[in-house]
């Protein structure tokens, strides 16, 4: 394994980038930012027409990866393949639903001398929606009122003890605000349809809403965080633009998480501020959010810390992030050659040529 | 940390623009509005403020409390000091 931070080979995950887009590409971007790096950035994605895939200046190399829902087999098998060819030091995984089949696969990636740093699969349960209410009564942190439904009949009865209006969620995906019994059967029915059981209905509690990146150090500790308010939502909600805050109840929140969780690697810490100043966490997703190339650009490069963790490096103390760093996000149409696609549609990878521009001396 | 410090910690521009570092909210303000705040930043004592936007403007003393009074409810409604915030 290479030791020189700076000429790390590193692999990063999800490069779907529509309006809801995936982590990879901000990622991405983060590591290209890192002072002084002149690594290889290697993209691994799942479907050919992944935005990311084309977009230049970012990964060195792009391969397409099978499905999770395919099995850790069939991606251990591809990476193998790709590293034998484009060796690579570490990879990021970024998408939720990927993270146990890496899990999976970490003993025979160490064997090939790729590292990662990723929460336990004991971290990634105490964190999940379904145990998130426990979580808060171990830790002192406020959590909203949960529960976890399995059948349509359990909704019947569950306002009693989370009154309307609450968030009918998926276990990975999704949430729908519902009023009233009949939008909580349609919004049960239609996240079984989408995401499977269980159902979680999560009470809402009223306030606004803040986002923290964070990365934990697997010890109880924090290797750093940005805290940021949305600014801009899409109509799914999504954020298309924040800015970084000051908050420090948000940072007591998040370091409270790592203590409590022990929590090693990236991950999106959702809280929601109510009227009274009193902080509820509504949700750990366990990775970096779509949003974390703010964090480069706050001065406090979360990715960057975490490539170098995953290598078995020490990385050096990050920066306080700037106050009032914002992100507004932009969609482009990106110009590529139908021999790209190709590349990407038959062989399932795209090995850029470097550009041959030399520095001037 | 009292309100005094909470109005010192806003980032303030010359045009007027002012940004909640705590909150991200930002807003703009009219330059009446800057006065009273700048004023507000350097004391917590109601006769001293008054004071100091008298020296800027040529108004009344009425006026002058009314436009006081109507910024630090707005203060208070925005989240920008407590409750409880007043001039001693």
């Amino acid at each position: 394994m290479s030791r020189d931070a700076t000429t790390l080979r590193v692999a990063v995950t999800a490069l779907n980038a529509t309006d809801n887009p995936a982590p990879g590409v901000s990622v991405l971007r983060a590591l290209r930012d890192a002072p002084g790096f002149r690594g290889r950035l290697i993209g691994l994605s799942y479907d050919a027409l992944d935005a990311g895939l084309y977009a230049r200046g970012l990964a060195d190399a792009v391969y397409l990866v099978p499905y999770p829902s395919l099995g850790p087999a069939a991606l251990l098998e591809r990476l193998r393949a790709i590293h034998a060819r484009d060796p690579f030091d570490v990879v990021l995984p970024n998408v939720d639903s990927e993270l146990l089949s890496y899990l999976e696969i970490a003993p025979e990636l160490a064997e090939l001398g790729v590292g990662m740093y990723l929460p336990t699969r004991e971290q990634l349960e105490l964190r999940s929606k379904v145990h998130l209410e426990a979580l808060g009564e171990q830790s002192g942190i406020s959590v909203p009122r949960a529960a976890t439904v399995s059948t349509a009949q359990e909704l019947f009865k569950l306002h009693d003890r989370i009154p309307y209006p609450f968030f009918v969620k998926g276990t990975f995906y999704g949430a729908v605000l519902v009023h009233s019994l009949d939008e909580a059967l349609a919004a049960f029915h239609a996240t079984v349809a989408k995401w499977g059981l269980p159902v979680i209905v999560q009470q809402r509690i009223d306030g606004e809403e803040y986002d923290v990146v964070a990365v934990g150090d697997g010890e109880g500790g924090l290797v750093g965080a940005v805290p940021m308010k949305k600014t801009i939502l899409t109509d799914k909600g999504k954020g298309w633009g924040g800015v970084a805050v000051k908050d420090p109840g948000l940072l007591d929140m998040t370091r409270a998480f790592m203590e409590a969780t022990r929590w090693r690697g990236p991950c999106e810490v959702e809280v929601m501020k109510d009227r009274d100043g009193g902080y509820h966490l509504l949700e750990i997703n366990p990775r970096f959010p779509a949003w974390v190339y703010m964090s480069a650009g706050a001065g406090h490069n979360l990715p960057w810390a975490v490539a170098q963790l995953a290598a078995g490096l020490r990385p050096e103390r990050l920066e306080p992030y700037r106050v009032g760093t914002m992100f507004v996000r932009i969609a482009l149409d990106q110009i590529a050659d139908i021999s790209d696609f190709e590349k990407i549609a038959t062989a399932g990878e795209l090995v850029r040529e470097p550009s041959g521009e030399e520095e001037p001396s | 940390m009292n309100d005094i410090d909470r109005l010192r910690d806003l980032a303030l521009s010359e045009t007027g623009f002012l940004f909640d570092p705590y909150s991200g909210a930002t807003f703009s303000l009219n330059p009446t509005a800057v006065t009273i705040l700048r004023a507000l930043r350097g004391s917590a004592d109601r006769v001293a403020v008054l004071e100091t936007l008298k020296r800027e403007f040529d108004v009344q003393s009425a006026d002058l409390e009314h436009d006081l009074d109507e910024f630090i409810a707005l203060l208070r409604r925005e989240g920008l000091v407590s409750r409880e915030f007043g001039l001693s």
